[in-house]
């Protein structure tokens, strides 16, 4: 596999792309929404970068996850903040790390019900390439291919940091 | 009467310590209840919204089984379920199938045959949702809308919420619930609440003839006399005077109860001045409280009828959450056999 770059090369590439996405389209005031937990820090993160005012969204999908029917509801969820309208707006969504997909699809569904925003645009850390559905990043930090028993998760928030787990070595 | 002795734990949670039902507070630890607030917390927020709506229960069936008329449980349970995006059955048996002669187990068996998920229950009875817990199909959660004199466990965890929204937690405070103890589940239910999530003190205020004889032994100190038991409150719960249930004297006259026990500006101001003033309603201004106190500064009355919705909503999706774990755990074993 690529080897894993270091966060503050994920996140220079990260700002790099989404400032670029941003001009393409001509987006001047986006708005931030990460999704829990390390989604949200990430935003923040993204926030300071691109110095804009406002604050961040904070997201928590439990409500909305496809699995309740086999795993049921998180025990600890957590309310979702949204301290603006999203009505009209040019939403980001930051993510630490897409698989899946599915986390994404409830996000959307969830921001939908508070409002239509303009766009979405969906930047994520990490792309784990192992799609169930058809919903792709629009800017992605690092794209790594993991062999079966390896895991990747964002730690933080102080200090960030990207975690390599190896399953065989917990086992 | 149907009989019930304490709801052995396991009946209402699974062998993970998740809830299934809901039928009482007994048996469900601070932890538990401080789960079951910090979820209704987040659908809080959902109400909120321009959509109030989340997709947790989508196309799962709820039937409201009320054996007893009630406007504001009823029409919170629907909204909550709706909220869930369930589909909403509401059935008022007293005018329906038992005036016919059906008994309870067939309306249940064929309200069963319709796939339902989960009855909300409300009966006259004391126990009657244990027994419907005990008795039905696996998979199905019930939750007690209050039975009998027993138990309102939705009740009880609304005003908890409320509680702890106003003064942000339950160290230190001193609560005292006041008027009709002896007709009220409600009461027992937010005894044994306030109890388990730590408060400091537990008032009832009554007169001797409205106060069960066991009271004490749930944890709670006895005042006869409303001026000295308002001393220190953090927190003061009205009751209901249930004029529907007295048999025999119990009072001398309504009046001379709203005298003794009726809260207004002078017995209120006893109190400590930030104290907030709750009531589970119906209200019955000039019965048990003053129309100034209802609608006063220090009245949290109407949130709690909105922190109702969000409770309802935590607790049926967590019962809801806990049939589903429970029949995922059982599926590999069904395929062994």
């Amino acid at each position: 596999m690529t080897a894993l770059l270091s966060i503050g090369e994920l996140l220079d590439s990260l700002e790099s792309g989404l400032r670029q996405r941003l001009a393409e389209r001509g987006i001047e005031r986006p708005a931030l929404i990460g999704i829990r937990t390390g989604g949200v820090w990430l935003a923040e993160l993204l926030r300071e970068r691109l110095e804009l005012e406002e604050a961040c969204g904070e997201l928590d999908i439990s409500f909305y996850r496809d699995d309740f029917s086999r795993i049921g509801l998180n025990p600890r969820v957590q309310p979702s903040h949204l301290p603006f309208e999203t009505e009209g707006r040019d939403v980001v969504l930051v993510d630490d790390v897409i698989m899946s997909g599915r986390t994404i699809r409830a996000a959307m569904n969830e921001i939908f019900d508070y409002g239509r925003p303009a766009s979405i645009l969906l930047a994520t850390l990490i792309d784990l390439s192992a799609r169930e559905l058809p919903i792709q990043p629009d800017v992605v930090g690092q794209k790594l291919a993991l062999s079966g028993h390896q895991r990747v998760k964002l730690k933080g928030p102080e200090p960030l940091r990207v975690e390599l787990i190896d399953t065989r070595q917990q086992a | 009467m149907i009989a019930h002795g304490s709801t052995s734990p396991s009946l209402q949670l699974t062998h993970e310590g998740r809830l299934k039902h809901f039928l009482t507070l007994d048996g469900l630890d601070r932890a538990m209840l401080t789960a079951i607030l910090d979820t209704a917390d987040s659908f809080i927020e959902v109400g909120e919204r321009t959509i109030k709506k989340v997709p947790l229960l989508r196309g799962r069936t709820v039937v409201n089984l009320f054996f007893e008329s009630s406007t504001r449980t009823r029409s919170t349970f629907e909204l909550a379920a709706k909220r869930l995006s369930a589909d909403v059955l509401n059935l008022d048996i007293n005018t329906s199938a038992t005036s016919k002669g059906e008994s309870l187990s067939d309306t249940l068996l064929n309200l069963e045959a319709m796939a339902s998920d989960m009855f909300v229950v409300r009966h006259s009875q004391s126990g009657a949702p244990h027994f419907i817990a005990e008795t039905v199909t696996p998979g199905v959660a019930i939750i007690n809308a209050g039975d009998g004199r027993h138990a309102h466990p939705t009740q009880a965890m609304l005003d908890m919420l409320t509680i702890r929204q106003h003064k942000g937690g339950f160290e230190g405070l001193k609560v005292a619930v006041v008027g009709d103890i002896l007709h009220s589940r409600v009461a027992r239910s937010q005894i044994r609440a306030l109890n388990t999530l730590g408060v400091a003190e537990v008032r009832v205020i009554a007169p001797a003839t409205l106060l069960p004889r066991d009271i004490e032994s749930l944890g709670c100190k006895v005042e006869y006399d409303m001026s000295h038991g308002m001393r220190d409150l953090d927190v003061v719960i009205m009751l209901r005077l249930q004029l529907e249930r007295m048999e025999g004297a119990l009072l001398p006259s309504e009046r001379e109860f709203y005298r003794l026990y009726g809260l207004n500006q002078e017995k209120l101001s006893l109190a400590k001045p930030d104290c907030i003033v709750m009531h589970p309603g119906p209200i019955n201004r000039g019965v048990e409280i003053e129309s100034e106190v209802a609608d006063g500064s220090q009245s949290v009355i109407l949130n709690q009828v909105t922190n109702g919705i969000a409770v309802r909503m935590a607790v049926m999706s967590m019962a809801m959450s806990g049939q589903v774990s429970e029949r995922v755990k059982a599926r590999p074993a069904e395929v062994r056999t």
